[in-house]
């Protein structure tokens, strides 16, 4: 299919590219990797006024150390995120579910920022984002706000960026002590998207689990934190049982939705098994 | 040894037939630079977008065109009432029974809309852009029909009609019997008599072909010709076809199907857009092209399968078949298309396999649906038979505590039994189904897998193992002509093909069989080359355009080189025995007396007197020293009629990981071995064997078109319609044995089939072989970890799928790649 015809702008900074988007007219929408964006626009489920393509906005770009965090641009691709040194090092859940994300070629292009602000509910980098405790940096006119991953995921395909605002980076804190992590991705083909997932951040310490974080992928119109099954592991011994009492409660407060891939119940069931495993991963099990 | 004979050694050319060559053809078709369609640019040549009903059954009740008319860059805007008096029918070429209903296929509907995606107006504009920019300013009312999208309610007593004129939604009922056809006993009698008779329905999912390259249609018109260019794998078929929709005369028609990307059936048609493309070229006078977007190709392209089976087999205590009974509802889908009703049919020979069974009834149905027409995919028939077959085939054996391996060996034709002439009529030619069984049970590594299993099964591991058989044969190399007559098919089945030798010493070969990416011009090389010693690099390859490769018929049902390389080989034949007479009298000896081997003519006992069959061409072409009374020509061309169809065979084995926590299948292991006669060139025949794998295997683990309550087809893009990738197959432990066929001059028998065919019982027996023991017995395909789950924690075969598309991509679904939305097919899902 072809977009409707479009206005294009092509800025190289973030100032300039604020002002293309105040620029752009009633409806502008930010062109990162396009590998959601374009597929809707052919399909013609959006047909902005202007698209501001921010390829060419290199400060967007890269990962860097900034002392207790780390720190990715909005425009880094999947590919460049996975194969990063200091992704890998602190944050490796990132690299490990950014590798199950469709194919080279679909890497290749999207960006970790673009897959945070579609915010697709079987997308598998707003779940990571959410057990990680990343923070969000968004620019408008105006100035920067950063904004919690807690409060980032607002609704079915709807973050904190307002109109007008860009995604500029992701910050991700570097975690203290023993800590193990495990994304469980659960689909059928190797290039689909997850019809659920689980990314378990585990903190152990004497044999106990000290801290678990869990989010999950497409459990509901955003990424969810399995708190009822947190709770129950906070304080836990790290034993098989242990965490197999604590999963069950891993759906609690989710509202899958049900399609070709799944109805709601067999959500809620892969959510348990899958927070199990991910955690007896994490948990070095 | 001597000199002379070392010399001889030396010369004599490496035999092509039976060389893995690499396809001279692929270079230019992996990197699309060559002549896809789609690639064809004329002057002034303007394009079309097809305006789709978004509903399933309706009256249109009106369109206005009036906007879309006067969008920038369009030329006009045509609705079925512009055409209607000479758009003609799209062709059903098959009708099986003398009362079958055809209720007439406009390729714009007129008054009324039968499936979702059917075409309602063409856009023809300036460019593509401004075309498809149109298509939203197109307003069409409808008045709402009930849908008909259930096999089952459409034969029921008062059901909905998919067609208001008809009065029913069955098309035909065609019935075989054994006990009527004199080829084995009355069915009812066998089982009445029967010790152990076991039932089961079995449901054949529609699947979408999903071909690489979309279709795509150019026509140019020139004074009262016209040229069509179509990623069609039928041009000979196709321009008979127009000729007789649309009135253009045959003579004035001119079919090309340059390098086609796939077909897999789903190209064997006669399109509606094909026949609007031709239309609006002869009412505007200007060159157009129609190109489809992937979601149209899904929607509107022709789908594939589509049963439901019911099959009742009969045997005694010891496990000796006496009996088959098949009942059979075919979906046509909303219309007939070229061989919409043939598909089951050609199935109906091969419900049997390769079983002795004394008595078999086949009773089929076809069925109107509001849907997308069915028709031929990869295997056509054959493999609704096959898994039906050997699917029950495990039953019984469960049924009856036999090994399912030991109950088919008990079963089969026995290898000094052929040619063996089965219970629907069919003469299997040769094979060997014992070898190839133990062949593939080594290549498996059966026995350790077995001890697997039952390890697994007694330490209760979550993850249970299964293995799974199907000993296949299937007939193909399509058809003797004489037996489509029989079957009231509209053709014959024989193939043409023509040889030039050109001045130089190379070689031109002419094929009917045109290729859509099986590699023709490869294989047939090495038959020529063989044939007529020539290089096998100095050899070209014409096909897919009736004014080059004016008679053929085409590609489809593994015919090609049994049928279509069979023509070149007597073709060659030919060249060689008009050659020998101008050798003769150019050497000054009789033709008696002359040798042809590694492309020269020599005389017995005369060393040293030779001529290459390369300077027999020159001295044709110079024709100045001829022999008397013979035409200066050595060309020679030739039609093949088979006698017979080819009867592949082979045994797959499918070993399967079920994970009983999330229902997850995985193939653990995957060995076949397939017996297709002789081996031209063993690269391609282990590549058909691979995708022909994956595409079976996609049937059992992934691919099925859904269809929501309101009749949208919700898998509209690739998002939904999961088409497995390398890295979601095993690797494939392939091995042959070689049974020649015998009733053609090469000994090949097909192979384009083979792998689709035989797999997906395969997959399916594997995985239910792994839970069995924990009370499953049956789960629909495909296979997805749901259906497998519920199947084994709540009983039944895991039943139907939620119909909502996934919310992936935003729920990539608009009405042009599903269709509108009511709080019906809301049911289907809530996403
Ligand atoms: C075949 C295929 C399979 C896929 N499979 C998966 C999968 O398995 N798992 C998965 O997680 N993803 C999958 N994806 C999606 C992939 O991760 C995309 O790259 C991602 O969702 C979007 O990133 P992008 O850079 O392409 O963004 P774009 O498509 O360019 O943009 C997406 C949206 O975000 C907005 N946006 C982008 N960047 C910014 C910014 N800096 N500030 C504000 N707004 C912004 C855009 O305006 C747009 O609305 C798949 C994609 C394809 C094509």
């Amino acid at each position: 299919m072809i977009p409707a015809a479009f206005e294009y702008a092509r800025p190289t900074s973030i100032d300039e590219a604020l002002q293309a988007i105040a620029d752009g007219g009633d409806d502008v929408k930010v062109l990162a990797g396009g590998q959601s964006l374009i597929p809707v626009m052919r399909l013609r489920l959006a047909a902005p006024e202007t698209v501001v393509d921010l390829g060419r906005v290199a400060e967007l770009r890269g990962v860097r150390d900034d002392g207790d965090a780390i720190v990715i641009g909005a425009m880094t691709t999947h590919h460049d995120v996975m194969t990063d040194p200091l992704v890998q090092q602190h944050a490796p859940l990132i690299a490990e579910a950014t590798e199950t994300v469709a194919d080279r070629q679909v890497r290749a292009r999207g960006t970790f920022g673009g897959a945070l602000v579609h915010a697709d509910p079987a997308g598998d980098l707003p779940a990571v984002a959410l057990a990680l405790d990343a923070e969000f940096v968004i620019a408008g006119l105006q100035g920067r706000r950063t904004v919690p991953a807690a409060d980032f995921f607002v609704d079915y395909l709807t973050t904190a960026v307002e109109e007008g605002e860009l995604l500029v980076e992701v910050r991700v804190p570097k975690l203290a002590g023993e800590w193990g992590m495990r994304y469980e991705k659960f689909n059928r083909v190797a290039q689909a998207w997850s019809i659920v997932a689980v990314a378990a951040v585990v903190r152990r310490e004497d044999g106990h689990i000290a801290e678990a974080r869990i989010g999950l992928t497409n459990m509901g119109t955003t990424p969810l934190r399995a708190t009822a099954a947190e709770a129950a592991l906070a304080g836990a011994e790290a034993t098989p049982e242990a965490i197999a009492a604590a999963a069950r409660s891993a759906a609690e407060g989710t509202s899958p939705s049900s399609d070709l891939n799944a109805q709601a119940d067999y959500r809620e069931h892969l959510a348990q098994v899958l927070t199990r495993r991910a955690v007896t991963a994490a948990a070095g099990l | 040894m001597t000199a002379v004979e070392d010399r001889a050694t030396a010369e004599a050319p490496e035999r092509e037939v039976g060389k893995a060559r690499r396809r001279k053809e692929d270079a230019r078709l992996i990197t699309g630079r060559t002549t896809w369609t789609d690639n064809t640019v004329l002057p002034g040549m303007l394009h079309l977008a097809v305006v789709r009903s978004p509903v399933a059954h309706a009256k249109i009740s009106s369109i206005d065109v009036s906007a879309a008319q006067e969008a920038p860059g369009v030329i006009a805007v045509l609705t079925g009432r512009d055409v209607a008096d000479e758009q003609g029918s799209i062709p059903c070429a098959w009708p099986v029974t003398p009362d079958m209903v055809n209720p007439g296929h406009p390729s714009i509907a007129v008054d009324e809309v039968n499936h979702v995606g059917e075409a309602v107006a063409v856009i023809v504009a300036r460019s593509k852009a401004a075309a498809q920019d149109a298509v939203e300013l197109v307003d069409v009312d409808y008045d709402l029909l009930p849908a008909v999208l259930d096999m089952e309610e459409a034969v029921a007593e008062g059901a909905q009609l998919t067609h208001d004129h008809l009065e029913s939604n069955r098309s035909f009922h065609f019935v075989f019997e054994s006990g009527d056809a004199g080829t084995g006993q009355h069915t009812d009698e066998a089982f009445r008599d029967a010790e152990v008779v076991v039932s089961r329905r079995f449901v054949q999912q529609r699947l979408i072909p999903a071909f690489m390259e979309p279709r795509s249609v150019v026509v140019q018109p020139q004074g009262d010709n016209y040229t069509m260019w179509s990623s069609t794998q039928v041009p000979h078929i196709l321009r008979i076809m127009l000729a007789m929709v649309t009135g253009v005369p045959e003579h004035k028609l001119r079919v090309v199907a340059p390098d086609v990307g796939g077909g897999f059936g789903g190209k064997l048609q006669v399109t509606p857009e094909e026949v609007i493309s031709l239309l609006v070229a002869r009412r505007l006078g200007k060159p157009v092209k129609w190109t489809e977007t992937r979601s149209e190709s899904l929607m509107t392209a022709h789908h594939g399968r589509d049963q439901i089976q019911y099959i009742d087999i009969a045997a005694d205590r010891e496990g000796n078949v006496k009996g088959l009974r098949c009942r059979i509802l075919a979906d046509m889908g909303a219309y007939l298309r070229l061989v919409s009703p043939g598909v089951p049919v050609l199935g109906a020979f091969m419900f049997n396999g390769i079983y002795k069974f004394p008595a078999y009834r086949f009773e089929c149905d076809g069925i109107f649906t509001n849907k997308t027409p069915t028709d031929a995919y990869r295997g056509a028939g054959r493999p609704e038979a096959t898994f039906a077959i050997e699917r029950i085939m495990d039953e019984l054996a469960v049924e009856l505590g036999m090994d399912p391996l030991e109950l088919r060996r008990r079963n089969w034709i026995r290898a000094e039994e052929f040619p063996f002439t089965s219970v629907a009529g069919m003469t299997y030619d040769s094979g060997d189904y014992e070898t190839a069984t133990q062949k593939a049970l080594e290549l498996l590594g059966y026995d350790e897998l077995r001890a697997e299993q039952r390890r697994r099964r007694e330490s209760n591991d979550p993850v249970q193992l299964g293995i799974g058989v199907s000993t296949f044969t299937e007939m193909c190399g399509l058809a003797p002509s004489r037996v489509l007559g029989s079957l009231s098919y509209g053709a014959g089945g024989w193939e043409h093909a023509s040889i030039r030798m050109l001045p130089t010493g190379k070689v031109e070969v002419v094929s009917g069989a045109t290729p859509h990416g099986q590699g023709h011009e490869t294989a047939w090389s090495q038959l020529v080359a063989d044939r007529l010693g020539v290089p096998f690099e100095d050899i070209e390859v014409l096909h897919g355009d009736t004014s080059i490769s004016p008679r053929g018929l085409d590609t489809y049902g593994s015919r090609s080189l049994v049928v279509g390389g069979a023509a070149v080989v007597n073709a060659a034949e030919k060249v060689v025995a008009k050659a020998r007479r101008v050798a003769a009298h150019l050497l000054e000896a009789s033709e008696d007396d002359l040798d042809f081997s590694g492309g020269k003519f020599s005389v017995r006992g005369t060393p040293g007197a030779e001529v290459s069959i390369q300077e027999i061409a020159l001295a044709t072409f110079a024709a100045h020293n001829f022999p008397e009374g013979v035409e200066p020509s050595i060309d020679a061309d030739a039609t093949f009629d088979p006698e017979n169809f080819s009867f592949p065979h082979g045994t797959h084995l499918c070993a399967m990981e079920v994970d009983t926590e999330t229902g997850m299948v995985k193939i653990r292991k995957y060995a076949c071995v397939d017996d297709v006669g002789t081996i031209v060139n063993p690269l391609i025949v282990e590549g058909q064997i691979h995708g022909g794998l994956a595409q079976g295997i996609a049937q059992a683990l992934f691919e099925e078109a859904v269809y929501d309550a309101d009749g949208n087809l919700t898998t509209g893009t690739f998002v939904d319609y999961l088409v497995p990738s390398a890295a979601d197959l095993p690797h494939f432990d392939t091995g042959n044995t070689v049974h020649e066929a015998p009733g053609n001059p090469i000994g090949a028998k097909g192979v384009g089939e083979a792998g689709t065919i035989a797999s997906t019982p395969a997959v399916v027996n594997a995985a239910l072989d792994a839970v069995r023991h924990l009370g499953v017995r049956d789960i629909r395909m495909p296979l997805t970890p749901e259906r497998v789950w519920r199947a084994i924690h709540g009983g039944g075969d895991g039943g139907d799928r939620a119909t909502a598309g996934t919310n992936a991509y935003g729920g990539a679904q608009t009405e042009t790649t599903a269709g509108v939305s009511t709080p019906q097919s809301a049911l289907g899902g809530d996403r």
